[in-house]
């Protein structure tokens, strides 16, 4: 049996809104051995409309182990706010107890030994018998793709996002927003767009030239009785934190004002639920509900927070629903003539483990894997250490990366970017080919050596910590900080841009990085056109074959304060 | 492969840091506003400035200043070399007063605007525009 919380009664007092939430309580459960699908998936319907958000998918198609974040600083009101707590501050704040499932799935502690207890997470097939049981019981059941979905394996890669498209479309998606998609170029995402059986929404997306709407904004679905509107919010910041010449002529950002005149256009047609599908990163989100009147729902990705109640500011919900398939999100909802009256929301858990793979997509999976499933499945080395990346600063996949990079490139300093991207590795496992890409892939993967000046490493690394760390959201770009080898530096999180990085130094000898010296640097993920150099899981490859097992030792070239 | 400052800071990463407004430019700055307001102090008012909160292009970013019954409006871009980017003049047959451009910004700096009302009072607004070249996103 699995006990559900009322969800922040106190602050729903004022609310007209009445919901409740669940994660479930499976500790006691799943000791047993008798963890369930049945648990997973039990949700006493609620309502007349259903919404189902999946997103930062990342191209996984099979389970993989994801560690969430041991440092996720929030700065200016986000401070010690979901999803900036991690670890056991994050198991008590949401009543989780350690060492259980839920504190497997949504923390960092024990993470290896958890894995081994409770499974991989995700799936696709697995995400196919959740949907199908969702919409067993709710036929009408909206099934909304938040974007980050084409991009971040091997295979998505090769194909140019054609396995993931096929698989969503498998999955039976009613819309989706963008981010990651772009860096197959413009071209490409028109021509998959064009075969697309629903709709690809972007109200912030626009014709540079003419600053013109370029994509539809929304699109208006009849479900229960009830019309429901969704728009599409991409990533506002796809021209700086992308390549913005693979997506010439196209302008993004927030567009706060954009999104209140779509939201009116709305509300003036007489739709009664008001959904935002939205990748603009939970902090972005968290202000713009406050900011924007007459969203009933955001649906927030690309910060890749699983975050198990919904987060109510004034009376718009917030769902995170986590990454790489890891969650799916269902939210029932009780929905009056244009007016929200009340949700149960479930965070449900793909525990891959549990949930039996849906027999048709894993023989979609496994067709469009066949073509290279031998070169996937290569075993390159193995790692005596649990190899990650999420986290504000260098994960140890990071630190191996970097290694890579100082090692095949012979540069002082290695740069890599703070993308959240990428599955984990448990001590003991192999390292395959494929695991690589999953750490790696991308479109502009090139591996540069260049020269910098003490001075430039300074300011690249306060611009960067600034579109981390800066108090206000709208100035953030969600990505984690970049990546560094061969280098150490302090930084005191809550510092203006200009102020946060200091005591810079070369790790190897302890001197200081003198402002006027140039120093040799590789890197990779370069936005700028023609870069050149070799793809980084060449690098990586090269790199971990060398030294056959892979030892990851605790990285303490970074200091952390002011949070 | 040598990079430029400008190129290198773009290799996926990020750009410059905002320094403090030098002495200069702040005096710049001064003078240019104390011409158009006759050196009176500006004040707050129906007066509107969109930009957006980061630049993705720093040589056109698009502004527009909105400020009803306005006849005059100057936009200055606070930490420009050459603070002053356009003033407009609407005549008594102005439909609308509101000025739409793409301006260039040196850095990350504050965009100014400020209308001249009928009764010779100066209204402003700011708005903080980030000029970044690079960064990641998750």
């Amino acid at each position: 049996m699995i006990t559900r919380r009322a969800f922040a009664q106190a602050g729903l007092a004022a609310s007209a809104i009445v919901g409740a939430s669940g994660f479930g309580n499976w500790s006691r459960i799943a000791a047993q051995q008798r963890l369930t699908q049945d648990d997973l998936l039990g949700f006493a319907d609620f309502g007349n409309v259903t919404l189902v958000h999946v997103t930062d998918i990342h191209a996984q198609l099979r389970p993989i182990w994801f560690r969430e974040p041991d440092t996720n600083i929030g700065v200016g009101d986000a401070r010690g706010r979901p999803p900036h707590i991690t670890g056991s501050d994050f198991l008590r704040a949401f009543g989780i107890t350690p060492g259980s499932a839920e504190a497997y799935a949504l923390s960092h502690d024990d993470f290896a030994a958890l894995g081994r207890a409770y499974g991989r997470m995700g799936g696709m097939d697995r995400v196919a018998t959740v949907v199908k049981a969702i919409r067993a019981a709710r036929p009408e059941a909206l099934v909304l793709d938040g974007g980050d979905t084409w991009h971040g394996s091997m295979t998505s890669l090769r194909t140019g996002g054609q396995d993931m498209v096929n698989v969503m479309n498998a999955l039976g998606v009613d819309a989706m927003t963008s981010h990651w998609e772009w860096t197959f170029g413009a071209e490409r995402v028109n021509e998959i767009v064009e075969g697309l059986p629903f709709a690809f929404l972007g109200a912030n997306i626009y014709d540079a030239e003419w600053d013109e709407p370029a994509f539809d904004p929304y699109a208006v679905f009849e479900r229960g009785g009830r019309r429901i509107g969704v728009i599409g919010q991409a990533f506002p910041y796809l021209p700086i934190a992308n390549p913005s010449w693979m997506f010439p002529g196209l302008s993004f950002g927030v567009r706060q004002e954009r999104m209140q005149e779509v939201v009116d256009e709305l509300r003036a047609d007489g739709v009664d639920l008001v959904v935002c599908l939205s990748h603009n990163g939970f902090d972005v989100d968290h202000k713009m509900a406050g900011a924007v009147s007459g969203i009933d729902v955001i649906l927030s990705g690309h910060t890749h927070d699983a975050i198990p109640e919904p987060v109510l500011v004034g009376q718009t919900l917030i769902i995170a629903s986590g990454s790489n398939g890891k969650f799916v999100s269902r939210v029932d909802l009780d929905v009056g003539a244009g007016q929200l009256l009340g949700y149960r929301h479930r965070l449900i858990p793909i525990f891959s483990d549990v949930i039996a793979p849906d027999p048709e997509m894993s023989a979609l999976i496994a067709a469009e894997r066949a073509p290279f499933e031998a070169e996937l499945a290569e075993v390159i080395g193995q790692t005596e250490s649990l190899l990650y990346r999420r986290g504000n600063f260098n994960g140890t996949w990071d630190d191996l990366i970097c290694d890579a990079i100082r090692a095949e490139r012979d540069v002082e300093i290695a740069l890599s970017p703070g993308v959240r991207w990428g599955p984990s590795l448990l001590p003991g496992d192999p390292i395959t080919r494929e695991d690589i890409h999953n750490a790696t892939s991308m479109t502009y993967g090139a591996c540069y050596r260049t020269e910098m000046t003490g001075e430039m490493l300074r300011a690249i690394l306060e611009d960067v910590a600034d579109n981390i760390f800066n108090p206000d959201p709208y100035y953030q770009q969600g990505g984690d900080m970049v990546r560094v080898g061969g280098l150490g530096y302090r930084i005191d999180v809550s510092r203006p841009i200009g102020e946060r990085i200091s005591e810079m130094v070369l790790t190897d000898t302890g001197a200081a990085v003198v402002p006027g010296r140039s120093y040799s640097v590789g890197g990779w993920a370069s936005v700028n056109e023609g870069t050149e150099g070799p793809q980084i899981w060449d690098i990586l490859e090269n790199h971990i074959r060398r030294l056959g097992t892979v030892r990851v030792e605790a990285n303490t070239s970074v200091s952390v304060t002011g949070a | 492969m040598r990079h430029s400052r400008r190129q290198a800071l773009g290799l996926g990463l990020g750009a410059f840091a905002a320094a403090a407004l030098p002495m200069a430019a702040q005096a710049a700055l001064e003078d240019a506003i104390a011409a158009f307001t006759g050196g009176a102090a500006t004040g707050a008012g129906d007066i509107s400035i969109d930009a957006p909160e980061i630049a993705e292009n720093g040589n056109a970013v698009p502004v527009s200043v909105s400020a009803p019954g306005a006849v005059a409006i100057m936009i200055l871009g606070a930490g420009n070399p050459e603070p002053v980017i356009a003033r407009v003049a609407f005549g008594p047959a102005a439909g609308a007063q509101t000025f739409a451009t793409r301006v260039r910004l040196a850095r990350t700096q504050d965009v100014v605007a400020l209308a001249k009302l009928a009764d010779g009072s100066v209204i402003e607004a700011r708005a903080a525009v980030k000029v970044t070249i690079g960064g990641c996103g998750g």
